[in-house]
């Protein structure tokens, strides 16, 4: 493995395709600088700068669920009232408790629906989508820019939310709690439930176009097999969007209707079925894990096999395994109600489903690994965050395994196991993903470089800190930590249900244990905070300051890289010529660039 | 807007400048537009699920809630939108042909179909609503007891008038006393068999026999649900409500759009080489009509 991968250079870099420039520079007019003000922006139909706006709102939307989960995790750091109650007491709550609870939920609901929903597919999705087809713009441009609005909607109501009292049902509005007045008394809930709505619904547009982005304005001679995988994820992950997300719709509304009117859907009381929410619910919510980390897997296969110089490895399998998860992922919602009271039957059933899921899964990150094998590995910060993706997102995937397993779920639902489990999945997966896609095509977005040691540096606070705030919830939770409680002192467990017929002593050594455990969960969930700051001076300094970028600093071969950095408005000056995605032949470096240029390529060797 | 307005002059008017050719731009209308009606047919299936296991659990709350529909009316609906469905189809024709003026005839009849339709659901929702069987809220089992005996009443007396025979003496309906919510929901306390035994029915309330079978008789507008019926019903009238006010929702954008397309054909947008617009609505109204065409039987045509 060498850190300077130099291809043995062709003599004569004839541009493949013919350009108006030299394949090196950069268009002076690009998507960025061609118009100005900020009304421009807001008309824009053009897909890359919809991406940049999504991606700036997803950016806030995740500082937002970040300060949520630090001042979660302070109020955890000791036992007793701590934050939470300096908070509730100036917000006027009666009980701390209630107050951690509404933390919580904010951190959830912003993080799902605002953040890692859209993440990648809508931000860097509506960026690199139509370049990597060759296109002009995304099927339905003003579609597109309507999503956006939706998007946006959804915001404005999820800060009604918190203005109007905020809630405390936790992400999953579980029901008749969340449908009854009368004991989730905060006025933020139908606000926050008609805001997830507005955003499926967004979610939902976004797939259409991407759906009929792929079908029509793949030009002919790139086959389904010949597109990047890039693009099989992101037309799995739209498949999930078009057909989950509808269900959550109605829900949603279902659950307005029965807490704003009465309606008897849900609440027992009323004559409803709580169960019926939850499958409800999770028919859309176990399907969007995966419009979660199918684009995340997307952006990994492009990077690893662009940063390790080597073809993909198994692409067909890479690609069919993405349609492989969409699908299986529709029938194992039942697996999030393991205790519901739902039949053994349907226990056996789902559970027994559940381990097919882990199959397609794991042969990505088989074809990940052997794709690096003897690669040429370019160890560049895109790099790291795919690596550590694999890393991170196989604990996940295998912690999924014991909770797929019906009788280890019994001892392990509800408790921090599960919340380890899915922050490994989820920020372990989804944000490293999305910060490797950051750091992938920043260059190509903003036509800048970032200074690659002090992220390098911001790579190792994140990755340390995300493992050592999140490993240790593994221990607690298999010891019986249960989530979602506001205090774990020996008087709380005392006082809980569950806390009844033990004894002092057990109690003790119990607590004894969650104590160091919360404790350097704390500690490190502050590693990662410093690790975010260091991350966005990183990047602001670049915006500001930044060496401008060439046109392929990676030496990768996706359509993106043939454009200029940033591209301009229509993306190509030329119709460009599609060939293997994955063969690199046709890049060389040149240090004068710091990037490739383009060469004669290679038949690929295989 | 003014960007994607200079760009539509380099090439075809009609063909936005990220399309090759007006082919490729129809058919990717077409193609996102079925993906959007199989989103929106997921959205009514999370309704007809909703349906199926309320009524599996509790039948006798569909046996007697359909009692306070009427088939009148919702046949005449579907007639109205089944006839809709063909003036817009129709519509889509003539506009290929481009014949305007057939085309404006044929969307402004569809749009009243549509305006029929929704009439028709003002007069039926508010009469629900007047005889205290409203969703939620607005279900009262005391308005009802008041309108059932008028009726029985005003009924008793238009056979007398007729000197018809009846069999069924009408007979004021004992007055239920504390039919507060709290009893009306009570036939669903079994909701969850796992969870509550459904043998032993909910305290304090007699479960009904279910409606005797009546072969092929149709309830029109004479039989009515007796009040003891109608607090089993609640559910029932909260699922009808759901379902059609969804469904109305629909019919209601649809007419938006109709207005749209309709008013464009005016101003001469259309032609048979372009005329997408009218082509998608169609698509949207015809599914409107279809989920009509499901819930119609499923809501008004219960038999035991
Ligand atoms: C690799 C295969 C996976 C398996 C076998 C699996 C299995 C499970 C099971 C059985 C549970 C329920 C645990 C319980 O509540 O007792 C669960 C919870 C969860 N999983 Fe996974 N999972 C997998 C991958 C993923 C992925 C890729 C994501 C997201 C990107 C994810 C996100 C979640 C979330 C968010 C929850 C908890 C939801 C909640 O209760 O709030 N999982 N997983
Ligand atoms: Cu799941």
């Amino acid at each position: 493995m060498t850190t300077t991968p130099t291809q043995p250079t062709a003599p004569t870099p004839t541009p493949r395709a013919p350009q108006p420039l030299p394949a090196e520079e950069n268009a002076p007019i690009n998507y960025l600088n061609e118009t100005r003000g900020i009304w421009s922006w807001m008309t824009t139909l053009d897909h890359k700068r919809i991406g940049v706006m999504y991606l700036v709102g997803v950016i806030v939307s995740f500082f937002l669920g970040g300060v949520m989960a630090i001042l979660l995790r302070t109020e955890l750091f000791s036992a007793g009232p701590g934050v939470a109650k300096l908070i509730g007491d100036a917000l006027g709550h009666d009980k701390w408790q209630d107050t951690y609870n509404q933390m919580f939920t904010l951190h959830g609901a912003l993080m799902v629906f605002l953040f890692i929903i859209p993440g990648i597919p809508a931000a860097f999705g509506n960026f690199v989508l139509p370049i990597m087809l060759g296109a002009k713009d995304v099927a339905f441009p003003r579609l597109n820019l309507f999503s956006f609005y939706l998007w946006c909607g959804g915001a404005v109501f999820f800060i009604a939310a918190i203005a109007l009292g905020g809630l405390d049902t936790g992400w999953t509005f579980y029901t008749p709690y969340s449908t009854d007045p009368a004991s989730s008394t905060f006025g933020g809930v139908i606000p926050a439930v008609f805001g997830a709505f507005l955003l499926g619904f967004s979610s939902i547009l976004t797939g259409v176009n991407f759906i009929a982005s792929i079908h029509m304005l793949r030009p002919k001679v790139m086959g389904w097999f010949k597109m990047p995988l890039m693009l099989w994820a992101l037309y799995s992950t739209a498949i999930i969007q078009i057909l989950a997300t509808p269900v959550l719709g109605i829900t949603l509304l279902l659950l307005i209707a029965e807490r704003a009117g009465d309606i008897g859907v849900f609440d027992p009381s009323k004559g409803g079925d709580p169960i019926l929410y939850q499958h409800f619910f999770w028919f859309y919510s176990h399907p969007a894990v995966y419009i979660m980390i199918l684009p995340a897997m997307g952006v990994v296969s492009e990077v690893i096999s662009a940063m390790s110089r080597k073809h993909i490895f198994g692409y067909s399998f890479i690609a069919m395994s993405s349609l492989a998860i969409a699908l299986l992922g529709f029938l194992v919602w039942g697996h999030h109600m393991f205790t519901s009271g739902q039949s053994d039957t349907l226990n056996a059933i789902f559970s027994f489903i559940t381990f097919f899921i882990a199959v397609p899964s794991a042969i990505k990150v088989f074809n990940w690994l052997a794709t690096m094998y003897k690669g040429a590995i370019l160890l560049k910060s895109p790099m790291f965050y795919a690596m550590s993706f694999i890393w991170v997102f196989s604990i996940g995937g295998l912690t999924g395994l014991p909770l797929a397993a019906i009788s280890t779920d019994i001892h392990l639902h509800d408790t921090y196991f599960v919340v380890a489990h899915f922050h490994y999945v989820m920020v372990g997966g989804t944000v490293f993903a999305f910060l490797a896609a950051l750091h992938y095509w920043w260059p190509k977005m903003f036509g800048k470089h970032y200074d690659e040691k002090p992220s390098l540096v911001a790579w190792f606070f994140i990755f340390m800190g995300f493992n050592v705030t999140f490993f240790v919830q593994f221990i607690m939770g298999a010891h019986g930590m249960p989530r979602r409680y506001a205090d774990w002192s020996v008087e709380a467990w005392k006082a809980s249900q569950i806390g009844k017929g033990l004894d002092t002593s057990f109690i003790e050594s119990k607590v004894q244990l969650f104590e160091v455990c919360h404790k350097i969960s704390t500690i490190g969930s502050y590693g990662m905070l410093i690790g975010f700051l260091i991350l966005s001076y990183v990047l602001v300094r670049s915006l500001m300051a930044g060496k401008p970028a060439s046109r392929n600093p990676w030496g990768a071969n996706t359509l993106e890289w043939h454009c200029s950095s940033p591209p301009p408005h229509e993306n190509f000056a030329t119709q460009p010529q599609p060939n293997d995605p994955y063969n690199y032949s046709g890049w060389t470096y040149e240090p004068t660039l710091e990037g490739y240029k383009a060469c004669e390529p290679k038949e690929p060797e295989h | 807007m003014s960007q994607a307005d200079a760009d539509h002059q380099h090439h075809d008017e009609h063909v936005a400048h990220h399309f090759e050719s007006a082919g490729q731009q129809v058919s990717s209308g077409k193609l996102g537009m079925w993906v959007f009606l199989a989103t929106e047919i997921l959205m009514f299936g999370g309704l007809f699920v909703l349906y199926a296991v309320y009524r599996h659990n509790n039948p006798e709350t569909f046996e007697y809630g359909h009692l306070l529909l009427e088939t009148k009316w919702g046949a005449i609906n579907t007639l109205v939108l089944i006839a809709s469905s063909f003036t817009m189809a129709w519509g889509v024709r003539t506009a290929q042909l481009n014949k305007r003026k057939a085309t404006s005839v044929l969307l402004t009849l569809t749009l009243l179909g549509g305006l029929g339709f929704m009439c028709i659901k003002y007069i039926e929702y508010s009469g629900k609503f007047s005889h205290g069987t409203g969703p939620g809220k607005f279900f009262d089992v005391v308005a009802y007891e008041k309108y059932y005996n008028k009726h029985q009443a005003d009924h008793a007396h238009d056979h007398d008038a007729k000197g018809e025979a009846h069999d069924e003496p009408a007979e004021p309906a004992p007055v239920l006393h504390g039919t507060t919510r709290a009893a009306a929901i009570a036939p669903a306390v079994n909701f969850h068999s796992d969870i509550a035994d459904p043998a032993a029915g909910p305290a304090g309330l007699v479960k009904l026999d279910p409606p005797k079978p009546k072969g092929f008789h149709i309830p029109w507008v004479h039989d009515k649900p007796t009040p003891a019926q109608v607090v089993q019903s609640r559910n029932f009238v909260d699922i009808y409500f759901a379902m059609t006010g969804l469904h109305g929702i629909h019919v209601l954008v649809g007419m938006g759009l109709i207005g749209w397309i309709l008013s464009r054909n005016m101003r001469g947008h259309f032609s048979s080489k372009n005329y997408m617009a009218v082509d998608l609505v169609g698509l949207y109204w015809h599914l409107v009509d279809l989920i009509w065409i499901f819930l119609f039987p499923l809501l008004y045509l219960i038999h035991t």
